[in-house]
């Protein structure tokens, strides 16, 4: 481990479901599968409305070389292909599809056969695998490098934002999973160090990987300080490697790959059982929900079916969010789907989603003693409402991976992600002139 | 089904806010305020209470007639009054410092758009003011109650060359004439390391303040360079008014800079200047490097790839 940890914020853990066994719910009736769940090009509709599915039949085919296939997540009919409205305000075609209630698995399904590092590539490609922490980058694009480029393969089971516990309760729940697809790693990429990252109240998960690393070599567990935004990609390479990925360039130009916890996992069950990508654990919590609880549930549910399985709302929702309070994103409606990288929804009420009403900067600095990048998010600001994309470049506003960190912290309550939002979008809309 | 809210992440935030921060400061400066009360007595409080009264009036006044949002409820003027208040001796007539206020508030913060848009220290400024308007009232000093010893008659920085290590106790604790605020240096103290702790304030510029206050008195041969420290409005200058967030700079190595550099202007005007005091000067000459230091010690972003400008222009 790196003797320095960058700079970090404590946020309430607020680890509601963390002892709580994850529920299954299957008896879903109606799932929507949007085709735009990953980063790159969306998924083609290969079904057509009439036609019967099961669990597992392909229903996406990638749409390029970053993409990733999907699969139905419930045997039953496809009803129709719609546009929908996605929580980042724009549309993409999603398959319809009404359950059966058998979830009947599809013939196809068989473990994959494993020979050489392209079999691996091309398996981890066919099971639709995508960064599940959040980003939803295809892992097959991710893992097809050089082998003898990589020298550290990151786990990321930080697990920072508040609220969620399906990362943990995904490793401790089944460290097979975890074990098999840590094994092929070993074996493909031999020479790399395996790096565990949770963070260190998260003992239950830390002695289960032990048991794992400590008898393997070149594999170990890594003990992160409880404070946010450990989980963030480059902040894990820091703090378990002391490494820096430069500007512009991708972890493996630092000679890391980081792999999300679930994400593995979710290989491992792939390699045992040759299962599709079709489940996920989300925690289901927020102050309007009447029994917070982690849900495994089919790819498509809608979000006001999970909450109605769990007991309903105990209070009118007010803001619904995919992912934890730090860096979520607001759903438009309680109709949106669970997503491939889901890992959690969260529901809050009146109380819950008020956002303060930002006042004068008073230059504290606390932004800057936050961020874990080392960017001074007050300057960003300024030189965005001034419209100097020179000084943005400076202040090297592209790095900004909006962990929302300077916005927690502002005393003034300013919203300061929201501003280096707006200033990438608005440098990106400047250079493309 | 009612509309859901949709907003940019984060969507949670810390309880700290500007009032929050602003209270914390008051609460720190009360024991400097109640140890004031106690050696000039009932004036003092008066002139407190009746500073930060006119610094609220004044801005919410300048608010009202310019049609901005009234913001006193943060209490930043509360703030600049109760400072100011404690800068001038317990004598000074109360039309006089009700006038600094109207320049602390007005002149220097509202007219320069409001609180973190004023580029010199308010408090400060209205000092400066009272200081050239009415240097006699500003520079009679009464002692404090029921003391009759050497000390206090002027300022102990006055007689810096009559004082021994034996006088100690008397410049800790205050007991001698000064303005309100800077005579308990143990108060004055006490406030700083409440203020640490509850992190509002990091102890760089302080340190670095008082610590170069004293390097270079003693580089200039002034007289008793550290028991001098503990006379006139050093620690009340660097505790509390060279740490004001808007006008100190923001980065660490920042900090330390403007924390030299004010103890440097101080000993410089304390050793060879012609007033005794040169704390007001220095931080209000640090206050306008702040931008420069800012800029200088901007900080490299991790992965941050940084191109020498001639490079840039090269292209």
């Amino acid at each position: 481990m790196a003797v320095k940890v960058l700079q970090s914020i404590h946020v309430p853990h607020r680890k509601n479901t963390e002892e709580m066994a994850p529920v299954r719910f299957d008896s879903v009736k109606t799932v929507i599968i949007p085709m735009a769940m990953h980063i790159g090009a969306p998924a083609k509709p290969v079904v057509k409305p009439g036609d019967s599915v099961k669990v597992g039949t392909l229903i996406g085919e990638a749409g390029g070389f970053v993409s990733a296939p999907i699969h139905s997540s419930v045997s039953g009919t496809v009803k129709k292909i719609d546009d929908i409205l996605l929580s980042s305000g724009s549309t993409c075609p999603a398959v319809v599809i009404e359950s059966d209630g058998n979830m009947t698995p599809d013939e196809s399904i068989k473990a994959p056969e494993i020979t050489d590092f392209d079999s691996f590539i091309n398996a981890v490609r066919a099971s639709g695998a995508v960064g599940l922490g959040g980003a939803g980058f295809p892992t097959a694009v991710k893992l097809k490098v050089d082998p003898e480029r990589v020298e550290y393969i990151l786990i990321n089971g930080a697990e920072c934002e508040p609220y969620i516990t399906s990362d943990t309760h995904t490793m401790v729940d089944n460290p097979d999973r975890m074990y098999t697809a840590l094994a092929m790693l070993k074996r493909f990429y031999p020479k790399a160090h395996i790096i565990i990252g949770i963070e260190n109240n998260k003992k239950k998960a830390i002695s289960v990987m032990r048991r794992y690393s400590d008898n393997v070599e070149n594999c170990d567990v890594c003990a992160l300080p409880a404070s946010y935004p450990q989980g963030g990609e480059k902040v894990l390479i820091y703090n378990t490697t002391g490494r820096i990925v430069p500007e512009g360039k991708l972890p493996i130009d630092a000679g890391c790959i980081v792999l999300n916890a679930t994400t593995l996992s979710f290989i491992g069950k792939y390699l045992m059982t040759g299962i599709p990508l079709v489940t996920k654990c989300v925690t289901v919590d927020g102050s309007a929900v009447k029994n917070p609880q982690n849900v495994i549930a089919r790819i498509g549910t809608p979000a006001k079916d999970i909450v109605e399985f769990l007991g309903g709302f105990k209070e009118e929702p007010k803001k619904a969010l995919y992912g934890g309070p730090m860096m979520g994103i607001s759903m438009p409606d309680l109709e949106q789907p669970v997503l491939k990288n889901t890992n959690a929804m969260l529901f809050f009420d009146e109380k819950g989603c008020r956002v303060p009403e930002p006042s004068a900067c008073i230059r504290c600095g606390s932004c800057i003693d936050a961020c874990p990048m080392n960017l001074m998010p007050t300057e960003l600001e300024h030189a965005r409402v001034n419209h100097d994309i020179e000084r943005l470049k400076a202040l090297k506003i592209n790095l900004c991976m909006e962990c929302g960190s300077c916005s927690f912290v502002c005393p003034a309550k300013r919203n300061l992600v929201e501003s280096h939002k707006l200033a990438k979008l608005y440098l990106r809309e400047a250079s493309a002139k | 089904m009612s509309k859901l809210t949709l907003s940019v992440s984060p969507h949670i935030r810390s309880s700290r806010t500007t009032r929050s921060v602003m209270l914390e400061v008051i609460i720190a400066l009360l024991p400097a305020t109640i140890a004031g009360v106690v050696l000039y007595g009932f004036r003092a409080l008066l002139l407190c209470v009746i500073s930060c009264c006119a610094c609220v009036l004044f801005e919410f006044v300048y608010e009202k007639i310019v049609k901005l949002p009234v913001t006193i409820g943060d209490l930043s003027a509360v703030v600049t009054g109760l400072l100011l208040a404690l800068n001038v001796p317990p004598g000074l007539p109360v039309w006089m410092l009700i006038i600094g206020d109207l320049f602390a508030i007005v002149v220097a913060k509202m007219l320069f758009g409001g609180l973190g848009c004023n580029f010199m220290n308010p408090a400060m400024v209205g000092r400066i003011v009272m200081m050239f308007s009415f240097t006699a009232a500003m520079t009679t000093f009464t002692p404090p109650q029921g003391t009759v010893d050497a000390l206090s008659s002027a300022t102990p920085l006055a007689v810096m060359d009559t004082l021994s290590w034996a006088n100690f106790k008397d410049l800790f604790f205050g007991l001698h004439s000064g303005v309100i605020g800077e005579s308990c240096v143990a108060a004055l103290l006490l406030g700083g390391i409440y203020l640490c702790i509850r992190k509002i304030i990091k102890p760089i510029i302080p340190l670095c303040f008082i610590g170069s206050c004293i390097l270079f008195s003693f580089l200039f041969g002034g007289t008793q360079p550290v028991l001098s420290a503990f006379a006139g409005g050093l620690f009340l200058g660097a505790i509390f008014m060279a740490t004001d967030y808007v006008t100190s700079p923001i980065t660490n190595w920042g900090k330390a800079i403007f924390g030299v550099f004010c103890g440097f202007i101080t000993a410089v005007i304390r050793v060879f200047g012609n007033y005794t005091e040169g704390i007001t000067f220095a931080i209000i000459l640090g206050n306008i490097l702040v931008p420069y230091i800012n800029d200088l010690t901007r900080k490299k972003a991790l992965g941050g790839i940084y191109t020498k400008p001639g490079k840039e222009a090269a292209k």
